[in-house]
Formats: structure tokens, sequence, C-alpha cells
């Protein structure tokens, strides 16, 4: 049997030596923490402009990740590239035939990744956090707060999470330009879109990014969004379980399809 | 030692390795020559098991490629030119696979230096020409020093040097007692460097013999002479009950005599010669007439025109006779070169 911690020391080669990685990763933070920022100067300029119910509401943590619907999208890229480039360059063929047990090879490149992602996942939510209550004025609220920690601690692990689910669907559909026009538009503007259309909001809350994002809510309901059937710590689950049965899939296709 | 148990593999309805039993000894190169899409790749992503066959197995050794631990200690293999990351440069491409099986990183440098790449081991490989990726596929499979190694046509793309230096490093490999697994669809290549021939074609095992003995049953011997006096050559040869059959050229052929006969008996008779050498029929053509119901995929002539001649080839010393083949298949006119070989003939 490959001896695992072998193969984890190649994974994490193949991943530092491509140029994919830095910038995707990069972007993730950049663009996270710039947007998230933005949001928190625009909203303390504008507080007094928002409705009564949305004030009620107002969850100075959440509205410090808000740069994450942007920056969640690098993460989808970093992840699909990880497992997706391993197909399109070939290199498929020859890291099997160094390391023919599959599911050694698949979970190895995972663990690894996911690391990654989510230590990058962790510095983006920390930062994002301090910086955007740092902007918020009057109206920020401290780490030390009820249940602040946990969303902070929550946004990273939610960035790390949408890597790995990423890198499954990439395992299943065994390339990255249709992995990415998928999960692109989904992550985007299909969840975003449904979650605000009455009829379909009551499905749109259990997509992963709908129900993981509701670990990052301090205040319930958080800026007058729609009561969800679930909690914060269900809402991960849901998450959790989408990026397991992802995961899963990705091993099956593996395991049973020729390179 | 490999050996292959009645592998078979189907895409679909479509058969493309059909019970292919045979096994692949140590010190020596064995040859796996088929027309395109006869099943070569096939077979040896089989043996990787990167395919799963549709039944029968692959023991390497007795063992199943997936029980090897750290397999590129076993066997390497060149696969495709393309099967490398292009964004990342040629020494951490191969750097990552000698990690995954403990293989010191020293070897990456020695392999990049055997294979010639060593100026250009920090570049991406992405720029690499064909050629430039076949050496770093090669690379990658002498990289863990392995006692069997399987090269899925590596001369495709290698410039007239780089074919002799990968044909001269089978060699010298195979004498070290290793295996040597290679595939080719050029019989010229392979008498060069093979000492043992699997054939397929369609998927079937066509022939499994030593070169020697495929040559000895398929290669024609015959003497040409050229002659100013040609006549009396003729009238002398005719005495002496031997025949000759003139091919064009002013030369002469002749079966089943020896050049010392020949020559004997021309100075006997003061008979002058311009020529007189042994000569062989070119084993690509019984490659081609031993595969010609196989091949799947024929060139079709436009226009009437002849198909197009097989050769020159490398490997000059296995001379085509002038005029077709003894015993051409005559029927499939379209068969890529079996019917090509005497219109090729022209200069
Ligand atoms: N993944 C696949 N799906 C469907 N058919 C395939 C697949 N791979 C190979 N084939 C078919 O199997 C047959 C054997 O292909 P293979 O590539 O093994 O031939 P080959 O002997 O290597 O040919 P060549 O000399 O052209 O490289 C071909 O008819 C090919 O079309
Ligand atoms: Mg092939």
């Amino acid at each position: 049997m490959a001896s695992v911690p072998a193969v984890l020391t190649s994974e994490w080669t193949k991943i530092r030596t491509v140029s994919s990685t830095t910038w995707t990763l990069i972007s993730a933070f950049a663009v996270t923490v710039a947007m998230s920022a933005a949001l928190c100067a625009v909203m303390n300029s504008q507080f007094d402009d928002l409705s009564d119910a949305e004030r009620a509401t107002f969850d100075p943590t959440f509205i410090s990740f808000s740069g994450m619907i942007l920056g969640q999208l690098a993460m989808v890229v970093f992840g699909v590239l990880v497992v997706g480039t391993e197909y399109s360059s070939g290199m498929i063929r020859t890291s099997l035939a160094a390391v023919p047990q599959r599911a050694t090879f698949l979970f190895s490149k995972m663990l690894v990744a996911g690391v990654l992602a989510l230590v990058v996942g962790m510095v983006t939510s920390f930062v994002s956090f301090f910086l955007g209550q740092a902007l918020l004025g009057d109206h920020r609220i401290g780490i030390g707060e009820d249940n602040v920690l946990r969303a902070v601690f929550g946004a990273g692990l939610y960035m790390g999470l949408i890597a790995i689910f990423s890198m499954g669907v990439a395992a299943m559909l065994r390339s990255s330009m249709l992995s990415l026009g998928i999960l692109m538009p989904f992550f985007f503007l299909v969840s975003q879109i449904l979650s605000a259309v009455p009829g379909a909001k009551s499905v749109a809350q259990y997509f992963p990014d709908q129900a993981g994002s509701k670990i990052m809510q301090v205040v319930p309901d958080a800026m007058n969004s729609d009561p969800a059937p679930y909690g914060p710590w269900a809402g991960l689950l849901i998450m959790v379980a989408w990026v397991a049965a992802s995961v899963f899939g990705g091993f099956l296709v593996l395991k049973k399809r020729d390179a | 030692m490999i050996e292959l148990d009645g592998l078979t593999k189907r895409f679909g309805n479509k058969v493309a390795v059909d019970q292919l039993s045979c096994r692949i000894s140590p010190g020596m190169v064995t040859g796996f020559l088929g027309p395109n899409g006869a099943g070569k790749s096939t077979t040896m992503r089989m043996m990787l098991d990167l395919d799963n066959p549709t039944s029968g197995s692959v023991r390497i050794d007795g063992k199943h490629y997936r029980d090897l631990s750290e397999p590129l200690k076993y066997i390497g293999a060149l696969l495709d030119a393309k099967s490398m990351h292009g964004g990342r440069s040629a020494y951490n491409n191969l750097l990552c696979l000698a990690q995954s099986n403990r293989i010191p990183e020293s070897r990456v440098a020695e392999v990049l230096d055997t294979v010639g790449l060593t100026a250009v081991a920090k570049k991406k490989s992405k720029g690499f020409s064909l050629g430039m990726g076949q050496r770093l596929g090669i690379a990658s499979a002498l990289l863990g020093d392995p006692e069997i190694l399987m090269f899925d046509e590596p001369v495709n793309g290698l410039d007239p040097e780089g074919i002799h230096w990968i044909r001269n490093l089978m060699k010298a490999l195979a004498a070290e007692g290793r295996t040597i697994f290679v595939s080719s669809h050029l019989m010229s290549e392979m008498a060069l460097t093979a000492d043992h021939l699997i054939v397929i074609g369609q998927g079937r095992l066509l022939a499994d013999t030593s070169m020697a003995d495929f040559i000895h049953q398929n290669s024609r011997s015959y003497v040409r002479l050229r002659s100013p006096q040609q006549e009396r050559l003729r009238d002398v040869l005719h005495a002496e009950g031997i025949v000759a059959v003139e091919s064009g050229n002013g030369t002469l052929e002749i079966d089943g005599a020896t050049t010392e006969a020949l020559g004997e008996l021309a100075a006997r008779h003061t008979i002058v010669l311009h020529e007189l050498s042994s000569q062989r029929a070119s084993l690509e053509e019984a490659f081609m007439q031993m595969t010609a119901d196989s091949v799947e995929y024929h060139a079709h002539s436009e226009r009437g025109a002849a198909p197009p001649p097989v050769g020159p080839h490398w490997g000059d010393q296995w001379n085509r006779p002038p005029g077709s083949a003894p015993g051409a298949p005559g029927g499939s006119g379209g068969s890529g070169g079996s019917g090509g070989s005497g219109t090729g003939q022209g200069a």
C-alpha cells in the first residue's frame, strides 16, 4: 500500500508548484476582505436609511462577511482546479500509475487542499471581521459577545467547505471547464435568485451555500432575511452533508471509471 | 515477468482487446506491434490498472498492479507525451511523482540528465515540444529505477538522434536484466530493437514469437544481380537451371542461390557483374500481411490515386524487393501498404 504521508507530501508539492493556487487563494482573501470592508463602510454611513425591520435585525458580524458572496467564487475555482487539472492535463494517468490506490490518492489530495483552503478561509474571515468592525463605527460588535466567535470561525469553515465541495464536483465531472460552468453560475446566480423567489425559497434554503451561511449570522434572520427552519449549527450540518455527498460521489466516479 | 491472462476490454459493444494471453519476460525487449486501433494502448492502460478489464487479468510478478506498494519502483511507464501538468516545471512534475513513491529527490536531477532535459528542468512543461514531452515521460518512467519498463510508442515525435538514443537505452536496460515492453506500429523499428514480438490486430493475439523466428519465417531472401551482359548471364543461369526474374532497371532477382555460387558461376563464364548482393524482403510487408485482415482504419485513396507507399524507414537493412511482395494480399486494394508496395517503387 502506498504510504499516506508520502502521498500527502506529493500532493502538497503539486499544490504549491502551480500558480493557480496562489492567485485563486489570494483572490478569495482579497475580494472577500475588500468587498466586506466596503459594505461595512457603506452601512455605517447609511445606517439611518435602513428600514425599521433591517435595523432591528442588524447583524454587524454577518455584514463583515458580505464579501464572501464574491470571494467564495475564487474558492470554487481553487477547488475545481486542484482536481480538474489532473484530468485536463492528462496528469491523472501518471498520478494513478504512481498511486493506484484511488481512495488514498483522492482523499490525500482533498485533505491537503482542504486544509489549505480552510486556513486561508480562517485568515480571511478573521481579517474580514476585524476590518469590518473597525469600519462599522458605533454599530460594531466585539468578538467576545455571544455567538460572535462562532460566526467568525464558521465563516472560515464555510470557505473551506465550499472549496472541498467543488473538489468533489470536479472529481465527479472530471473536467474543470464543466465544473466551473456549473458551479459559478450556481453559487453566484441560481442560488441567490432562487432564494429570493417566493415559491423556490423553501427549496433554495437547503442549498449548501444558503444553509452553510447561517453559521455566520449572530442575529437570527439577520438583515431581515427569511427565517430558516434550522439553526446555525443545523445549517452547517446541511452544508457538511452536501460536501460529504459530493466527495463520496467524486470517489465513486474515480473508483469505477477508467482513467 | 508480466502475465496477461484472457485480458478483454469492451467499450460499449466495441471489443478493443480480445482474450489476450501472453507473457512478457525479463532480460529482453518485447515489441508490442499492431496497426492503429489494435488495442495496444488500451492493453497498456489495463496493465497499469488505469482501465478496468472487462474480464481477464494482469499479474506483475504474480501481483495485481493495485497491490504493489510504491509501484514506480516496480514499473515505469510512458503512456502519453501529454501526461504532466503543463503549468508545473519539469523538475516539479517529477518531484511530485518521486515523493509519492518515496524515491529520493536526487533521482529527479539524475533522470532529467539521462534524458537530456537538465537545461529546461525549471521550465514549465507546457512549452515543451512533442519530443521534449516524450523525454519527460521517459524520465518519469525511469524515476523509480524499475525492473519493468513500458513504453507506448516512445519514438513518437523524437528526432533521429532521439530515436537512436531511446533504441540504445532500451537495449541497455534489457541487458541489465530488466523487462522492456514497447509498443509500435513500425515493424522496421521493432526489427532493430526487439528480441521478442507480440503482434495484435483488432485486440486479438496474432503472433507471439522471438524476433529471430519472425525474421526467419517472414523474410524472403534473394540475390540481386546486375550485369552489362544480361543476355549472356540469363543464358548461363538458364543452362544451370536457375530461375531469374527480371525486375526492371536491368536487375535480376534469384531465389534460393547464394552470392558465392552466383559469383563463381559468373567468373567461370567471364561475365562482368555490376552488382551482386543478397537482399531481404521487408519485414514491414510481412507484418502488414499478418495484420491485413485486422486493419480497421484503411487509408482510402482519392480519385484512383495510388495508396501511399510504405517507407522508406530508418531500418534500411530491410530493403524491400523490387516489385510487389510474393503472395501479397490481392483483394484489398485500399489496405494502406501492401497494395502500395508495387507502385511506390518508382525511383
Ligand atoms: N476510452 C475509450 N472509449 C471508447 N473506445 C475506446 C477508448 N479507448 C480506446 N477505444 C477504442 O479501442 C480501440 C483500441 O484503441 P487503442 O488506443 O488501444 O489502440 P492502439 O493500438 O493504441 O492504436 P494506435 O496505434 O493508434 O495508438 C480503438 O478502436 C479505439 O477506438
Ligand atoms: Mg496507442
